[in-house]
């Protein structure tokens, strides 16, 4: 473990590159279209390795473990709701794995349960505490170096995910939002009110990760800078898809482009920068070499 | 507009739903035709939604509650439409593609299009394309509307038009698709025949790949 590493450096100027995306990247690597990543701790455990492996070698100092949708009630879909603690545990060993003789920081990641609360959906807030508090134990169980609870759109659901976290594990805790209506989620928060709400919960740093397009991603960036005293952790997407003729997603932002922002996501304020949807490690080299210069 | 239509309208964009249901019935106690009621107070103040929504001025739990209001309304004229046996301009096989559960985009779609007088065959979320391909095989389906949220999942919307045209089935249907990472040219990409950034768009392009 290298717990203590991960908010003194952060706390000491360094700026940390995070990884790229699971999803997209395993995708490309023949996960079928629909399959979420988290099938792969089992099926292919190798290929997951091989993605933390050249996030790794591309210059990344954090990876995420594959655990996205590792609640019970996202993966009771692909009928392996049973195996929930199992899987994040085997996922953290991957990631472990990866990382054996560096410094390289391991993030447990936890995402959206993928249903909605009462009363504009029927997940009674109770069991959505339960789902992220299983999760945070079998992470944190694991050995991770830090919680990454990730995508979030809800305050209602991102506040018992970190609720979770606070009552069953005293890792450091990252709570990132993600800004898919520009700058400000599907359910209409903005950045300063999220600040607001989640820092008086207890995180350690707060984020932004996948959106919309860059340009957005770091307007929110900016709008949450001036909402909160916290370090930002900032892992945009690399824009929006289009379709190439074999019907795969492809990403028009190279790695070029986005190591060319870096300087800019900086300067507004981010202390730890990566990619999400779409960003591969070629583009993680970039942006690390960007870091680094 | 005449007043109950009025108030149905801003009944709807208030997500009053109470006040929607009660009002939908008083105006056919006035005698008035459903169709009118549903093509000049409900469906334009789903339009409006759409355009608040379109405009960040309305997020997704403003646009879910007016949508529940305007079903409260449509509870109430939908026996009497059925009765009158209005004609449907179209049928629809909708649904969220294969591996995505996300289905409120959808299901707004699915109630816009109910709403605009088309027949509705919602087959829900995580739709494969063999789903699709049956119930457009063993429906009077003219139109196949598909969502979808996630990146990951987008690629399904491309499966299930292959699978339309090798079940010989294409040129049957016309193909609409929908969902935030969407855009138009993945669409054209696709094969599909339109894309709409929102529900009151989709209706306007169904309408339109109808020819109605």
């Amino acid at each position: 473990m290298n717990t203590e590493g991960f908010l003194d450096r952060v706390s000491s100027g360094q700026v940390l590159v995070a990884d790229g995306a699971t999803g997209t990247n395993l995708q490309q690597r023949g996960l079928a279209a629909g399959k979420p990543g988290e099938v792969w701790v089992f099926e292919h455990p190798e290929e997951v390795k091989r993605l933390h492996s050249d996030f790794i070698a591309a210059g990344a100092d954090i990876i995420l473990t594959c655990t996205f949708g590792g609640t019970s009630i996202r993966l009771a879909q692909e009928g392996l709701g049973e195996r929930t603690v199992e899987l994040n545990r085997r996922a953290v060993e991957l990631a472990h794995e990866a990382v054996q003789g560096t410094h390289v920081l391991v993030a447990g990641s936890l995402g959206p349960v993928g249903q909605m609360l009462k009363p504009l959906g029927t997940l009674e807030e109770k069991d959505c505490y339960q789902a992220y508090a299983e999760q945070v134990v079998a992470l944190d169980a694991g050995g991770v170096d830090f919680l990454l609870i990730e995508t979030q759109f809800d305050l209602v659901e991102a506040s018992l995910a970190v609720e979770a976290a606070r009552d069953l594990s005293t890792l450091p805790l990252v709570c990132s939002f993600s800004y898919d209506r520009g700058t400000r989620t599907m359910m209409g928060v903005r950045p300063s009110k999220m600040a607001q709400s989640i820092s008086d919960l207890g995180v350690d740093m707060l984020g932004i990760n996948c959106g919309r397009s860059l340009q957005d991603n770091l307007e929110a960036l900016k709008e949450l800078k001036e909402g909160t005293d916290l370090p930002i952790w900032f892992k945009p997407n690399a824009g929006l898809p289009t379709v190439d003729e074999k019907g795969q997603a492809v990403y028009d932002v190279t790695p070029d482009d986005m190591g060319a922002l870096v300087v800019d996501w900086i300067a507004a304020g981010a202390s730890v920068v990566g990619g999400c949807c779409g960003s591969t490690p070629e583009h993680i080299r970039q942006i690390a070499q960007a870091v680094k210069r | 507009m005449e007043p109950i239509l009025k108030e149905i309208y801003q009944g709807i964009i208030d997500a009053e739903q109470d006040i929607v249901r009660e009002k939908v019935q008083q105006a056919l106690n006035m005698e008035m035709e459903a169709g009118k009621i549903l093509n000049e107070a409900m469906v334009p103040a789903m339009t409006e939604v759409g355009r608040l929504f379109e405009e960040g001025e309305y997020f997704v739990p403003e646009m879910l509650v007016c949508a529940r209001a305007m079903q409260a309304g449509m509870s109430v004229l939908k026996p009497v439409m059925v009765e009158q046996n209005l004609q449907s301009v179209g049928r629809v096989v909708a649904g969220t593609v294969k591996g995505d559960l996300h289905d409120i985009g959808k299901n707004l779609v699915c109630m816009m299009l109910e709403g605009a007088a088309f027949e509705i065959y919602d087959l829900g979320s995580d739709v494969s394309p063999d789903a699709f391909v049956d119930k457009v095989k063993n429906s009077d389906a003219n139109v196949v509307v598909m969502s979808a949220l996630l990146t990951t999942t987008m690629p399904n919307m491309k499966n299930t038009i292959e699978a339309l045209k090798a079940a010989g089935l294409r040129d049957k249907v016309k193909v609409m698709v929908g969902g935030a990472p969407l855009t138009q040219k993945y669409a054209d990409d696709i094969g599909a025949d339109g894309y709409a950034p929102d529900a009151s768009r989709a209706v306007a392009l169904a309408k339109r790949l109808v020819g109605a």
